[in-house]
This record gives C-alpha cells, sequence and structure tokens, in this order.
C-alpha cells in the first residue's frame, strides 16, 4: 500500500506537469512527422507529442465526435474547411505548410502508363482513396471525372480506408494500379513505381490548425508554426513534400 | 427526415449481408458436423491439437485471420497465383473472400455445438440401430443426427449471427466495394468515417433487430427439456 501510495506521488505530479499534444495527422504526413516530432519535442523540455494519423476526413469526424485532440493536419482544403465551418478549428491559426502532388502508381514491372490504361481489360482493380472522407479519394474523383473515366472505372475501384492502404494494396499486388501521394510512391520505391504524375488539377496543400477545444493552446499554435520553420521543412521536403 | 432517409436507404449491403452468411453457415455445417463427429467419436492421432487448430478464429484478432488469409490466397501466394494463372480466379476483392473469413469464423461454433451434442447421444440407440441391420452411415443419418440435432441448430444460428457480423477479416481479404463486397458491417463503418450518422444509425438499428432475432430463436433450442 505504501508503495502503491509513493509509487502514485510520484507519478501524478509528473501527469500533471507534462504538457502533451495530440496532433491528428493526415495519413501520408506519417513517416516526415515521426521524424519532426523528437526534434519539436528536444527543443521543448517537458513536452511530449502524440500523433494520430488516419484520412483527414477520419480524423475530423474524431474531432467532431469529441476527442481530445489539440492540432489537426488535413491533406487538403475542403476537409479543413468543414472543420471550420463547423466551429471545430481555431480558424486564425490555419495555415498551409507542404504541398504534394497526386500521382498513378503501379507494380514494380507494370506498364501502365497513363490514367487512360485503366480503361483496359488487363487492368482489373484500381485501388482508391474513399472520396467521402480520405483527400487522396477526393482528388482522384476530381481527376478521374475530368478524364471522364470514374463513371467506367467503377467497377473496377476498390476503396481503402486512407492513401496508405492504397499503397499497400499496390504493392502487394492485389490491384494493378492506384492513385496516391508521390511522397507515398517514394517510400516504396523498391515495390511500385509511378506511372504518372496527374496534372490539371488544384494543387494538394496541406494545412495545420489549433482545435478549438484545445487544452494545449499555446503549445499547439508553436507546433502548427513550428511546421513552416527551417527545421521541420528540412525533413518535409527530404520526404519529396513540396512548398505550399 | 425518415422518408428521406429511407428513399436512399441501400438494401444491398444488407442483401450481401445474408448471402455471405448464409453460404458461410451452410460450409461451417457441413464442416463442423464431420470435424464434431471426428473430435466426438473418434481416438484419431492428435486431434486435440486439430481441434485447438480449429478453434483459433475464436480469440485469434480479425486482423491475424485477415493476414493469414492474404498470405495463403493472395495474388503472390502460391495457391492465389496458381488460382489466377490457370482459373483467372481470386478471392481477393471478391465476395468468396468474405465467405472464406465468415465461415472460419463460424466454424468453432458449430464445431464445438455438435461434438458436443453427439457426445451425449446414447450409444445404446446406434448399437440397436447396428443390430437391426442398418449400415453405419445410415444409423449416423437416422438415429445419431436426429438426436443430435438440437445441439446442433443451436451452435448454427449462433454461427450464423457471428457470420453477419464479420468485420476485419472480410474487410482486409474482400474490401469495402460497394455492391460488390460492401457487408451491413462495412457499409455502417464507410457511414460513420464519412460522418453519415444517420444512415450508420439506420443500418445499425436493422442488423441488431435481425441479430436479436436469431439470438432468441437459437436461446428457444438451446432450452432442454426439464425431465
Amino acid at each position: 500500500m505504501k508503495r502503491l501510495l509513493l509509487t502514485l506521488s510520484t507519478v501524478v505530479p509528473l501527469l500533471a506537469s507534462a504538457q502533451q499534444l495530440t496532433v491528428s495527422a493526415a495519413a501520408s504526413l506519417t513517416d516526415a512527422f515521426k521524424e519532426i516530432g523528437p526534434r519539436f519535442e528536444a527543443g521543448r523540455p517537458g513536452a511530449t507529442l502524440r500523433f494520430n494519423f488516419a484520412a483527414s476526413g477520419v480524423l475530423l469526424q474524431q474531432i467532431a465526435q469529441g476527442a481530445p485532440v489539440d492540432v489537426f493536419v488535413s491533406a487538403d482544403q475542403d476537409t479543413m474547411n468543414r472543420g471550420v465551418n463547423q466551429k471545430l478549428i481555431a480558424a486564425d491559426t490555419r495555415r498551409d505548410f507542404a504541398g504534394n502532388a497526386l500521382v498513378l502508381i503501379a507494380p514494380a514491372g507494370s506498364h501502365i502508363k497513363t490514367v487512360r490504361d485503366l480503361a483496359t481489360p488487363e487492368v482489373k482493380h484500381v485501388a482508391v482513396g474513399k472520396p467521402a472522407s480520405v483527400p487522396v479519394g477526393h482528388y482522384t474523383l476530381q481527376a478521374l471525372e475530368k478524364a471522364q473515366l470514374w463513371t467506367p472505372l467503377q467497377p473496377k475501384l476498390v476503396f481503402a480506408d486512407n492513401v496508405r492502404q492504397v499503397l499497400d494494396y499496390v504493392a502487394r499486388g492485389e490491384v494493378e494500379a492506384g492513385f496516391v501521394y508521390r511522397t507515398d510512391a517514394e517510400i516504396a520505391k523498391d515495390k511500385v513505381r509511378i506511372a504518372m504524375t496527374v496534372g490539371g488539377l488544384p494543387p494538394v496543400t496541406y494545412p495545420a490548425a489549433v482545435v478549438a477545444d484545445s487544452r494545449q493552446a499555446a503549445l499547439a499554435r508553436d507546433f502548427v508554426g513550428y511546421l513552416s520553420g527551417a527545421e521541420a521543412q528540412a525533413i518535409l521536403a527530404r520526404y519529396g513534400f513540396g512548398k505550399p | 427526415m425518415p422518408t428521406d432517409l429511407w428513399s436512399q436507404f441501400d438494401a444491398a449491403p444488407l442483401a450481401l449481408t445474408l448471402r455471405v452468411a448464409i453460404v458461410a453457415t451452410v460450409l461451417a455445417l457441413l464442416l463442423g458436423i464431420a470435424l464434431g463427429w471426428v473430435f466426438a467419436r473418434t481416438r484419431l492421432p492428435g486431434r486435440n491439437l486439430l481441434e485447438a487448430i480449429c478453434m483459433l478464429p475464436l480469440v485469434l484478432p480479425p486482423t491475424v485471420l485477415g493476414y493469414g488469409i492474404l498470405l495463403l490466397m493472395g495474388r503472390r501466394s502460391a495457391l492465389g497465383g496458381w488460382l489466377r494463372e490457370h482459373f483467372d480466379y481470386t478471392v481477393i476483392f471478391h465476395w468468396h473472400g468474405a465467405v472464406i473469413a465468415s465461415t472460419l469464423v463460424a466454424l468453432p461454433l458449430v464445431l464445438k455445438g455438435a461434438s458436443s451434442a453427439f457426445a451425449q447421444v446414447d450409444r445404446n440407440l446406434e448399437a440397436a440401430s447396428r443390430t437391426l441391420r442398418q449400415s453405419r452411415w445410415s444409423s449416423f443419418v437416422r438415429v445419431t443426427l436426429p438426436l443430435a440435432w438440437p445441439g446442433i441448430l443451436a451452435s448454427t444460428l449462433l454461427a450464423f449471427a457471428r457470420a453477419m457480423g464479420e468485420f476485419g477479416a472480410s474487410l482486409m481479404v474482400a474490401g469495402s466495394i460497394p455492391g460488390q463486397t460492401q457487408t451491413a458491417s462495412m457499409a455502417i463503418y464507410d457511414a460513420v468515417q464519412a460522418g453519415r450518422d444517420d444512415l450508420a444509425l439506420m443500418l445499425a438499428l436493422v442488423v441488431s433487430a435481425v441479430s436479436v432475432a436469431i439470438l432468441v430463436l437459437s436461446n428457444r433450442y438451446l432450452q432442454r427439456p426439464t425431465p
């Protein structure tokens, strides 16, 4: 009993004084943020970052349902706009810090070159993000609609929960092609190849903002600002992210 | 609002759920009766280990089951590659994939129910039927099976309910393709993710109602007549 109290007395103050920041970030940022996290913490003693990676739409849904999140980082402007409109996000803290590009990928060794090839009978399945909740899926929908392929390709489409699942489907060879961001294709270079970069779309930009209900608003602001700083930008650039 | 919601209600996920669950339950029933009899009545070497392996899907995380099916039947696997090359057939992103996953999770329930039901059948009755010149198969079909049937049926209903609720492994193997592999549980998951709480709630209520009906039915068969 004495030991339990002793343990509690040492742990409880620690919990109270530690500044824990929960960052909900788009799945495509997983690798870059895992590297940015320790660097941010290193400059701020007592601060710990906790990352929650998923599709932006799913993350916003969690925030809407009351998840204790401090910073929201989306892979598109639409999802962030929805957050602002629902008053879940402190709009004045919003800041674009990175850019990306939509690419068509195929398993290494595939001969697919353009979006048009997806209509050929050799292509049985094409992986895309769910357009309603996954930004890369929404970008894909726009691109395929523009090419007038969204409707004809319907029977071939396999919907994934986030961009990394699309990447996994292609890397395992379970689908003949898929749409991801350039940075995702880069981390699986040995298994997938970029068939083409999809142009003519609104640019892929990443906004970050403080969540309205954040209890660590000051530290959350600090993190949003840090993402645009030189240190974070260098890491993002190394993973292939562009300027917003 | 309710009328509005009903008009956009899509019955396809529910229909597919029933189709997958029915096929999976029939497969689990056939396998379960055969294996249940083996485990209850024979001294097959290694049957304890075999039984433990058959029961695994009951306790394994669905992700392990889904990953296992992908490893065995995926395009890059030996079996999956062979099926694809010779028959242009794959269970990946096909509703048959959901059937395999559901059969595996339903099997332990049927198996356990069948083997205990077989164990409770009075062997003197079987012996009597054999003295009346019935073949072993005939005594099984006309004496053993009918006596064990209430127990098997109750566990089969439970297995059906379990197959209807399969989610994790099916999602990994068959994906969530609307109209093709999207079952009710996946449609609910998608609706929640997309913030369509009204649609999710409605589907959840329908699935819950069907499940309650099955469980009530199952309980009725499980109740043994008091002597």
